[in-house]
């Protein structure tokens, strides 16, 4: 019975999210399903993000580079793909097989990358992640500039456009199942007790730097995922979307929802999102505006609009009796 | 041997600028245990004091060393000032809240001042000094005219030999300042036990105050010094220096003054040397290995103390 509950609730949601995508791709106005395929990344962006800078307590700057090396393997997938059927599979199907291939690797080079940064740097206490990937964000540019294989600064261009809304949507459903269930599992008590008292949780027998690695690889993989899905829809691979502004965009989400609330990320997400693409002649205010409501959420509500709190915190409970829920103490 | 003597020149004049920006960092994490990442933007603050004091001096038409000198000056009071108002209405509620919180403000500031300096100008628009001074880089004026000699076939301008000198002169005068002086001695205290040392009748915050104060300074000297002899200036040139000397803080120890010194010089002569004989276009990749090396090997530093962790 446990087990069924415990797969029901990681599949139901793709179960009812992916026909409703599959019924509104391509039906919505043009502009709308950009708008949201590209607030939808923004979500896989924030809620992978949290998992270090949330669930964790620790503070990384650098989500875009691991974008960036998801995009990157993702595209020379794809390029290198083109054209080729695979197992006599007709050409539409093919290519939809080649570009999961595609994602899947760009995952897992971005977690490969993740872990070999994250490694020397959350052996340590304090703030050196955050030096440590904000730098690591500058030299991926720094390296995709100087490598004709990855196109320079120009990047690489002639993408087929693969993404579309149920694969943008399947990614953050995906992103967010990932986040729910690791909350509720042991490794995410594991990284709670981490963000509440490090000391204290490596003092329990928590093996702090190796749950700290993981959550970090975790979250590194799907920013790969991001990565791949933005640069199949805008249809190019430049460092220029991969800069360090992008990374600072998605902890503005992070800290805007609430460092630790999954709902309060998609929130944050796709409202700044709908902000940005709403005030688009107001661009050049944009980072000035972020670094403002930073600065001010931090004086004013270090918490976050959500705090740790997801939005069903605030409706009213309705639960039988002696019932306990699941993810606030040990299973019945 | 030239080649290796010209690197070396270029080493020590890029080393003793990650020196002085390093040692702001090193200092602020001494008493607060932050990262105050917007230092790299104070630095970039100071370049542009220096540039609209110069300008206003009228050093472009008759350049004459006591001008210069009063451009110097003042870009380090105009950025002390900077320093102390950051700390006082950005870091100083935050102190008592977790790290973190301090962490994302400084972040926060740093952001501010790096895209504030970049909206369209509101101040003399249309002139040659508008404030905003917004994307495009602006050039710095020279002081005085540049000299260039060559001993041993070694390239060397005036301009080297007067950042080189002032800003070993400034290192021996912060020296001085942290290991001779009262004000030095209560630093130091704030550093090891900032609550005892508030017990022992040190005023914590005005230490505090004043060590944003040097700092900040510091890194003014070193824009100005910079803008001297490299003279593009723009509202993001903070950021790459502002990382490297954070990793040469962190490699001479962070917290530790004289670690901050000795860290900015291997760093420069490191990347003058990597970026000269190998990896030229990896240059600002150096900098990162050698963190990743430090934190990997040792990750209190060359020169900090292990400090057992207090519950």
């Amino acid at each position: 019975m446990g087990s069924l509950r415990v797969g029901l609730r990681s599949v139901l949601p793709f179960l009812v999210g992916v026909p409703i995508l599959w019924l509104l791709n391509g039906r919505l106005p043009e502009y709308l399903e950009y708008g949201l395929m590209v607030a939808l990344i923004d979500v896989i962006l924030a809620v992978s993000l949290n998992v270090v800078n949330g669930f964790t307590g620790q503070f990384s700057l650098g989500h875009a580079g691991f974008m960036a090396v998801g995009a990157y393997t993702a595209t020379k997938i794809t390029l290198a793909m083109r054209g080729v059927a695979l197992l006599g599979l007709p050409a539409g199907l093919s290519d939809q097989v080649v570009f999961l291939g595609a994602l899947v690797a760009g995952m897992i080079t971005a977690a490969a990358i993740g872990f070999l940064v994250g490694m020397p740097s959350l052996r340590l206490r304090g703030d050196y992640l955050a030096i440590v990937t904000l730098g690591f964000n500058e030299i991926i540019r720094v390296i995709i500039e100087n490598t004709p294989f990855l196109g320079q600064a120009t990047g690489i261009s002639g993408l087929p456009r693969r993404t579309n809304l149920v694969w943008v949507g399947a990614g953050a459903i995906a992103t967010i199942v990932m986040a729910r269930r690791l909350l509720g599992s042991t490794h995410g008590r594991a990284l709670l007790a981490i963000r509440e008292d490090e000391v204290a949780a490596e003092a329990m027998g928590v093996d702090t730097t190796g749950y700290k690695v993981r959550a970090f690889v975790i979250s590194s993989a799907f920013a790969g995922l991001a990565g791949g899905l933005l640069v199949h829809l805008i249809q190019l691979c430049t460092p220029k979307s991969f800069t360090f502004i992008k990374s600072i965009e998605v902890v503005v989400m992070v800290v805007l929802g609430g460092m630790g609330s999954i709902t309060g990320s998609v929130i944050a997400a796709l409202g700044l999102r709908g902000a940005v693409e709403y005030l688009r002649e107001a661009q050049q205010y944009r980072m000035v505006v972020y670094s403002v409501l930073l600065i001010v959420l931090m004086l004013t509500r270090p918490t976050g609009i959500f705090g740790t709190r997801e939005l069903w915190d605030w409706l009213p409970k309705f639960q039988l009796p002696g019932r306990r829920r699941a993810d606030e103490g040990g299973h019945p | 041997m030239t080649e290796f003597l010209q690197h070396l020149v270029n080493g020590l004049s890029v080393g003793t600028i990650y020196a002085l920006i390093a040692l702001g960092y090193t200092m602020v994490y001494g008493v607060l245990k932050l990262i105050n990442f917007a230092h790299g933007d104070v630095y970039m603050v100071g370049a542009f004091a220096g540039f609209y004091l110069s300008h206003a001096l009228g050093i472009d038409e008759n350049p004459s060393l006591a001008k210069a000198g009063v451009v110097f000056v003042g870009s380090m009071a105009i950025c002390a000032t900077l320093g102390v108002v950051i700390e006082r209405f950005a870091y100083r509620p935050l102190r008592h809240r977790p790290r973190l919180t301090a962490l994302i403000t400084a972040i926060g500031v740093s952001f501010l001042l790096e895209y504030g300096f970049q909206l369209p100008a509101v101040v003399g628009a249309g002139s040659g000094t508008p404030f905003p001074p917004g994307p495009t880089p602006r050039f710095f004026p020279e002081p005085f005219p540049r000299v260039d000699y060559e001993p041993l076939g070694v390239h060397i301008s005036n301009y080297d030999v007067v950042s080189l000198l002032t800003a070993i002169g400034l290192m021996f005068a912060l020296q001085y300042i942290v290991y001779r002086t009262k004000f030095g001695t209560s630093m130091r205290a704030v550093s090891f036990d900032s609550s005892v040392a508030g017990l022992m009748g040190i005023n914590v915050n005005r230490v505090i105050t004043w060590t944003f104060a040097l700092g900040s300074a510091l890194a003014a000297a070193a824009a100005v010094l910079v803008a001297g002899s490299r003279p593009t200036i723009n509202p993001l040139m903070g950021l790459f220096p502002g990382i490297k000397a954070f990793v040469a803080a962190v490699f001479g120890g962070i917290g530790n003054v004289p670690g901050a010194m000795v860290g900015g010089l291997v760093l420069g002569l490191a990347e003058e040397y990597v970026a000269g004989y190998a990896l030229s276009s990896y240059r600002d990749g150096i900098a990162f290995a050698l963190l990743i090396l430090v934190l990997l090997f040792k990750p209190t530093g060359l020169f900090g103390a292990t400090r057992a962790e207090k519950v």
